[in-house]
């Protein structure tokens, strides 16, 4: 249609200390009522201390075709981790 | 089900994609808005995910019906948040159907033009209070069976849609079987009328899960893409199965002479729902489809100048905010 109201995505922190996290989308006319819809649609039982909405079209996404050049490299960097290291027992915790 | 009869599209892809495609399905890999797949899987799962979410909106008006004139405020209270919840079902079900490129308007002028169904149950009216009882029960109860295998559906956003709605989906049938309760231990007035919404709303729920498709090529095709987790008859006879007992709880008799335990399969034998019935329903001929349409119509005009008023507010609360810069 025309006039259609446009995506928004919403991201609601869960708990306290918790990141906000991705839990749909909803159509809204502008933020202070994507905000209030998002209430109504994903917050029905408690789910959330707080919300962010964001219209869809300012997300920039990785491709998936892309997925190898972006997450191989660090496949291959085993030494990231902290078990690469062995550490003798004498040494105490670390 | 909430999604009846879905043809599954042919597919005219690359054979070498196809199987690439069908091996991340077969390894049990979730499939996102973004990643290649066949022009009809795509296709089937707008039609499917489209009409569950067409069902679960439509499927507010007969329970609608009776929230003005639930019986205490309490009850009300509940009906309320329950038909809130339809709605939230349909828009989670919209926005994953909007990840594979159709938009929500479309969506809705599809359904209002009759190009696109909803389930055939919704075309039945809810004559009495009791009914509230025995759709929570019934129509809830047979959502629920097709419901929770389609969480572990391929398409990612239908996964997750599913999962939401899983959560939420048992309130829903607990409070219609706790209508039940009340109208089957209450006076024989109330007993007679919770049999009565037994009697009329068994073989329509029968009919929720479809025909028959063990022969079905489409069915076939949608289940090796696991955007169809069950066969029609497995869903049906699981749902028999698991509502027999609860009848007999309430002290209601399940309307089909024929209805017999079978210890061989350890299932229920029982009567198929009248086929023709439903097919004529699904044609537009059932007792409500005009007037569910004509609300949803109604509803959707209506609405028309408050949606381009609040569009037309933002664009100036925009124009007002770059002015101000």
């Amino acid at each position: 249609m025309k006039n259609e109201w446009p995506l928004w995505e919403v991201f609601i922190r869960g708990q306290h200390g918790l990141n906000h996290r991705h839990v749909g989308s909803l159509h809204a006319p502008d933020a202070e009522l994507a905000l209030k819809n998002a209430r109504d649609v994903y917050t029905r039982r408690n789910e959330g201390v707080s919300i962010w909405v964001v219209e869809a079209q300012h997300i920039t996404a990785s491709a998936p075709s892309a997925k190898g050049p972006m997450y191989e490299p660090s496949e291959s960097k085993v030494y990231r981790h902290p078990t690469f290291f062995d550490i003798p027992d004498e040494a105490g915790h670390m | 089900m909430y999604a009846q009869m879905i043809k599954s599209e042919a597919t005219a892809d690359d054979p070498e994609k196809l199987a690439a495609f069908q091996a991340r399905i077969d390894a049990g890999e979730k499939i996102e808005p973004k990643d290649w797949m066949p022009e009809g899987y795509r296709k089937t799962l707008i039609r499917q995910i489209g009409q569950h979410a067409h069902s679960e909106i439509v499927g507010q008006l007969p329970e609608g019906n009776w929230i003005t004139r639930a019986p205490t405020l309490e009850r009300k209270a509940i009906l309320l948040a329950k038909v809130q919840d339809e709605a939230g079902h349909g828009l989670y079900l919209y926005g994953a159907a909007e990840t594979l490129g159709v938009s929500r308007d479309e969506l809705t002028e599809m359904l209002l033009d009759g190009r696109m169904k909803y389930s055939s149950i919704f075309n039945y009216p809810t004559l009495t209070w009791a009914d509230m009882g025995a759709v929570g029960w019934l129509v809830d109860g047979a959502a629920i069976m097709n419901q929770v295998p389609l969480q572990r559906t391929s398409y990612g956003p239908y996964s997750r849609a599913m999962i939401r709605i899983c959560k939420e989906e048992s309130f829903h049938q607990r409070q219609g079987y706790h209508i039940m309760m009340k109208m089957a231990q209450g006076t024989p007035a109330q007993k007679k009328m919770a049999q009565d919404a037994l009697n009329r709303f068994w073989y329509p729920s029968l009919m929720m899960f479809g025909p028959s498709d063990k022969d079905s090529v489409h069915s076939a095709q949608s289940m090796a893409w696991k955007i169809k987790m069950n066969t029609n008859d497995e869903l049906r006879q699981k749902f028999v199965d698991q509502t027999v007992p609860q009848a007999e709880y309430l002290g209601l008799t399940v309307p089909d002479a024929d209805l017999r335990w079978n210890e061989n399969k350890a299932g229920y034998d029982f009567s198929q729902p009248d086929w023709s019935e439903f097919f004529d329903v699904l044609k537009g001929n059932g007792p409500c489809n005009t007037e569910r349409l004509a609300a949803r119509n109604k509803a959707w005009d209506d609405g028309a100048w408050v949606r381009d008023g609040l569009m037309a507010h933002a664009a100036k609360k925009r124009a007002a905010r770059v002015a101000a810069e």
